[in-house]
C-alpha cells in the first residue's frame, strides 16, 4: 500500500490575481495533507426560489445518457435526483438465450472501455463453473489483457475528465497511448473495441510473433508521457482548485454505499479484489495499491494515476515470466480443435460440431467471480442448471453501485462541481443500464 | 473539514495474504466458518448450508433474512461490511421458487458469503429491504424489483429504475417473459410515437420547484386532471 501526498501552495491565500475574494477551495498543507477552508460569506444566501435544472441525457458532460435532474437553490445543488436506463438493452436476459462462449461477445459491449478485460472476467467465472483450470501461459496472458484494459480505461477517464474540468492538452496525450494500445490488441485478436478475446477455457488466439516487442516498447515509453501528465495537472492550481474537497466519502460512507475499486480506494479503504480475493495469480505479482486520505475527487485522481503506473509495474513483470506452452487446456468437449484438423479429421470434426451447435455444458451449480475492473468490483454470477445456457447471468456493475453515490457526493456543491464529480466516478452507461 | 480516521481492511488485514483458488472441488469444500456460526445463532433461521465451487451458500428463512443480514453486518466476529450485490434467480423449472440472492464480503475477515431467500411463486414476491443496513442496496433492490417484481418492504423509493416508470408490460428477467417483449415492434413503434415528448419530470421532480408552474398551459391543465408524466 502506497500513500501519496502532494503539498500544494497557492500564490495569495484567498485572494485571486485580480484582488477578488476566490471562490476556489483555499488550500493549506497542516503536516503531509491537504486541507479545505472554505472561504467565509462570499456566496451570500438569496433566499431565492428553488430552480430545477436537467442535464442530459444528451449531454457531453454526463458520459454517455445519464440524466440528472436538479434542484437547485442559486448555484448550489441542493438534490440530485440521477435517471438512467436510456441505454438499456437486456443483456442479462439475452445471456440466458445463449452459450457461454456466446456471451462473450455481449461482455464487449458493456463495459465498452474494459471490453478484453470483461472478457477474462467472464472466461473466469465460467471456468469456475466449469471446474476448470487455465494454463501457466493463459493466466499471463489474461493479466496483459487486464492490465491493457485498464490502462485503456483509466487514460479514457483521464482525458475526458481534463476536458470536463478545462485542459485539453492531456486528451490528446492520453488518447494517442490508447491508441497504441489498440494497436496492439488489433494485432493480437483482430478487434480493437469489441475484442471477444477469452474462451472459455482459454483465449481466441495465442498472440502473434513479435507482440511482445511491441508491449515491450509500449511499457518502456508509457510512463514518459505519465510523467508529462502528471507535471502539467498534479500540482496545477486550477485543477487543484477544481478538484480538492469536492464530492468527500468518508470510509465508513464509502464502505456502506458500496463503492469499489478507485472511488472506494480513494476514501481510505485499500480493498483491491487483486489483492484480496486474488485470481490469475496476482498475489504473485508485486505491485501496489494506491490509497487515498481525502476521499475526495482530487484524491479519485492521484488514485487512478498511481494505477496507471502500477499497471505498467505488473505488465512488466508479466512480460518478463510469459511461459512458452499451451494456452488453451486439452478438452475436446469444451475447446474447439484447430481450424487444420476440423477440415481433416473426422473425430476432430465432430467435436468442433458438438461444440458449437450443443455448446460445452457445466455441472448444477453457481459461482460469482468478482475481479477488479478499472471501475472497482466487477463480478459475473452465473447459475447453471446443466444445460449449455445458463439460468441466469448477472453482471455486477462497479459503476451502477458508484453511480448510486452521486446524490450524496453532489449536494451542497455548485452546479459547476456536479460536471467533476460525475466526470470523478468514472461511469460508462452501458455497463450502467447493460 | 476534520480529518478522518484510515479504516484499514482488506489488505493490510491480519493474517497471511490469500492466494488464488486453484482446483476448487463441485460440493462438498469447506464451508465459511460464518456459516457455523450463523447455524448456531438461528438455529431456526438457517434453512441448509451448501458449498458450490467453494463459494458457501446459507438458505434463509424468507421471514428472518434481515435480522441475519442485520447480525452479519455489526457481529465483530463477522463485520460483513460490505453488500456486493442483490439480485434473484428464477429457474426455467416452474415447480423451483425464485431465490433473492445477496452477495456479502467481509472486508476486515476476507470472507465471502452468499445469503439466499426462496419466494414461492403464486405468493406474493415480497421481502425485506436491507436498505437501512447497506446503502449500496438502494439502485440493486430497485433493479432487482424491475427486473423481476420482487416488492422490497422498507425501501424507501421502490420505483423502477432501468425500465421507464409508465412501463407496464411486466418484469422482464422473468421467464414468462418473451425474450422479445410482449409486444410486436409496430405495437412498441406505436406506442413510443404516442408518448408526450413534453412530458419529461415525473410529478415528484415537478413538486420539488416552481417548475409546475412554468409548463404550458394545458399540459398543467392535463397533469391536474390526473394524467401521469413520461420520461
Amino acid at each position: 500500500m502506497t500513500r501519496r501526498t502532494v503539498n500544494v501552495e497557492l500564490s495569495t491565500t484567498g485572494l485571486d490575481a485580480q484582488g477578488r475574494p476566490q471562490r476556489v477551495p483555499i488550500l493549506t498543507d497542516d503536516g503531509g495533507g491537504l486541507a479545505l477552508q472554505a472561504p467565509p460569506g462570499i456566496e451570500p444566501d438569496l433566499e431565492g426560489e428553488h430552480m430545477l435544472i436537467n442535464i442530459g441525457p444528451q449531454h457531453p458532460a454526463t458520459h454517455g445518457v445519464l440524466r440528472l435532474v436538479l434542484e437547485l437553490d442559486g448555484e448550489t445543488v441542493v438534490r440530485c435526483i440521477p435517471h438512467i436506463g436510456y441505454l438499456h438493452c437486456g443483456f442479462e436476459k439475452i445471456g440466458e438465450y445463449r452459450q457461454y462462449n456466446q456471451i462473450i461477445c455481449w461482455t464487449d459491449r458493456e463495459d465498452y472501455l474494459n471490453s478484453i478485460g470483461n472478457n477474462v472476467a467472464f472466461a473466469l467465472g465460467a471456468e469456475r463453473l466449469f471446474g476448470i483450470e487455465i494454463t501457466e501461459r493463459c493466466k499471463v496472458l489474461r493479466v496483459i489483457a487486464s492490465e491493457l484494459s485498464r490502462i485503456m480505461s483509466h487514460l479514457v477517464w483521464l482525458g475526458t475528465f481534463c476536458i470536463d474540468i478545462g485542459a485539453f492538452t492531456p486528451f490528446l496525450w492520453a488518447f494517442q497511448r490508447r491508441e497504441e494500445i489498440y494497436r496492439l490488441l488489433e494485432k493480437w485478436v483482430g478487434a480493437r473495441l469489441t475484442t471477444s478475446a477469452t474462451r472459455v477455457g482459454g483465449m481466441a488466439a495465442d498472440i502473434p510473433s513479435g507482440w511482445m516487442d511491441g508491449l515491450r516498447q509500449f511499457i518502456r515509453t508509457f510512463p514518459h508521457t505519465l510523467d508529462e501528465i502528471d507535471r502539467v495537472l498534479t500540482k496545477n492550481a486550477i485543477w487543484v482548485g477544481r478538484t480538492v474537497g469536492l464530492g468527500v466519502m468518508t470510509p465508513e460512507e464509502a464502505v456502506n454505499w458500496g463503492l469499489s475499486g478507485p472511488m472506494l480506494r480513494a476514501s481510505g479503504v485499500d480493498y483491491d479484489v487483486r489483492k484480496d480475493f486474488p485470481y490469475l495469480d496476482y498475489e504473485t505479482y508485486d505491485f501496489d495499491v494506491p490509497v487515498g486520505t481525502n476521499g475526495d475527487v482530487y484524491d479519485r485522481y492521484l488514485v487512478r494515476f498511481e494505477e496507471l503506473k502500477q499497471s505498467v509495474r505488473i505488465l512488466q513483470q508479466a512480460a518478463d515470466r510469459l511461459p512458452d506452452g499451451p494456452v488453451n487446456i486439452d478438452d475436446p468437449r469444451i475447446i474447439l480443435p484447430p481450424k487444420s484438423k476440423a477440415t481433416s479429421e473426422m473425430e476432430s470434426m465432430i467435436h468442433h460440431f458438438k461444440v458449437v451447435m450443443e455448446g460445452p455444458r457445466p455441472p448444477i451449480g453457481e459461482s460469482y467471480v468478482a475481479v477488479e475492473s478499472p471501475k472497482g468490483e466487477k463480478g459475473y454470477y452465473m447459475v447453471s442448471d446443466g444445460t449449455a445456457k445458463p439460468v441466469r447471468w448477472r453482471i455486477r456493475p462497479p459503476s451502477f453501485v458508484n453511480l448510486a453515490a452521486i446524490p450524496k457526493m453532489v449536494e451542497g456543491h455548485l452546479l459547476s462541481d456536479v460536471i467533476a464529480i460525475n466526470a470523478s466516478i468514472d461511469i460508462v452507461m452501458g455497463e450502467i443500464d447493460r | 473539514m476534520s480529518r478522518f480516521e484510515v479504516v484499514k481492511t482488506g489488505s493490510s488485514a491480519s493474517g497471511a495474504p490469500p492466494t488464488t483458488q486453484k482446483n476448487v472441488p463441485h460440493r462438498n469444500g469447506e464451508p465459511n466458518p460464518s456459516a457455523r456460526a450463523l447455524q448456531e445463532k438461528f438455529p431456526s433461521a438457517i434453512e441448509r448450508v451448501e458449498v458450490v465451487w467453494g463459494e458457501t451458500v446459507v438458505f434463509v428463512d424468507a421471514w428472518s433474512v434481515h435480522e441475519v443480514i442485520r447480525w452479519l453486518h455489526d457481529d465483530e466476529s463477522q463485520r460483513y461490511d460490505f453488500l456486493s450485490d442483490v439480485t434473484a434467480v428464477e429457474y426455467r423449472d416452474a415447480e423451483v421458487p425464485i431465490e433473492v440472492v445477496w452477495h456479502l464480503r467481509s472486508l476486515p475477515f476476507r470472507r465471502f458469503l452468499r445469503i439466499k431467500a426462496q419466494l414461492q411463486k403464486g405468493t406474493a414476491l415480497e421481502i425485506e429491504s436491507v436498505y437501512d443496513i447497506y446503502r449500496s442496496a438502494d439502485w440493486l433492490e430497485r433493479e432487482c424489483f424491475d427486473m423481476f417484481g420482487i416488492r422490497f418492504r422498507g425501501h424507501p423509493d421502490l420505483r423502477r429504475i432501468l425500465m421507464w416508470e409508465q412501463y407496464r408490460e411486466g418484469y422482464p428477467l422473468r421467464k414468462d417473459f418473451p425474450l422479445r417483449g410482449r409486444f410486436s415492434r409496430s405495437e412498441q413503434l406505436r406506442q413510443a410515437l404516442a408518448q408526450n415528448p413534453e412530458a419529461r419530470y415525473s410529478m415528484e421532480e415537478l413538486s420539488i420547484a416552481d417548475a409546475f408552474a412554468e409548463l404550458p398551459e394545458d399540459m398543467r391543465e392535463r397533469l391536474s386532471k390526473g394524467e401521469r408524466t413520461g420520461e
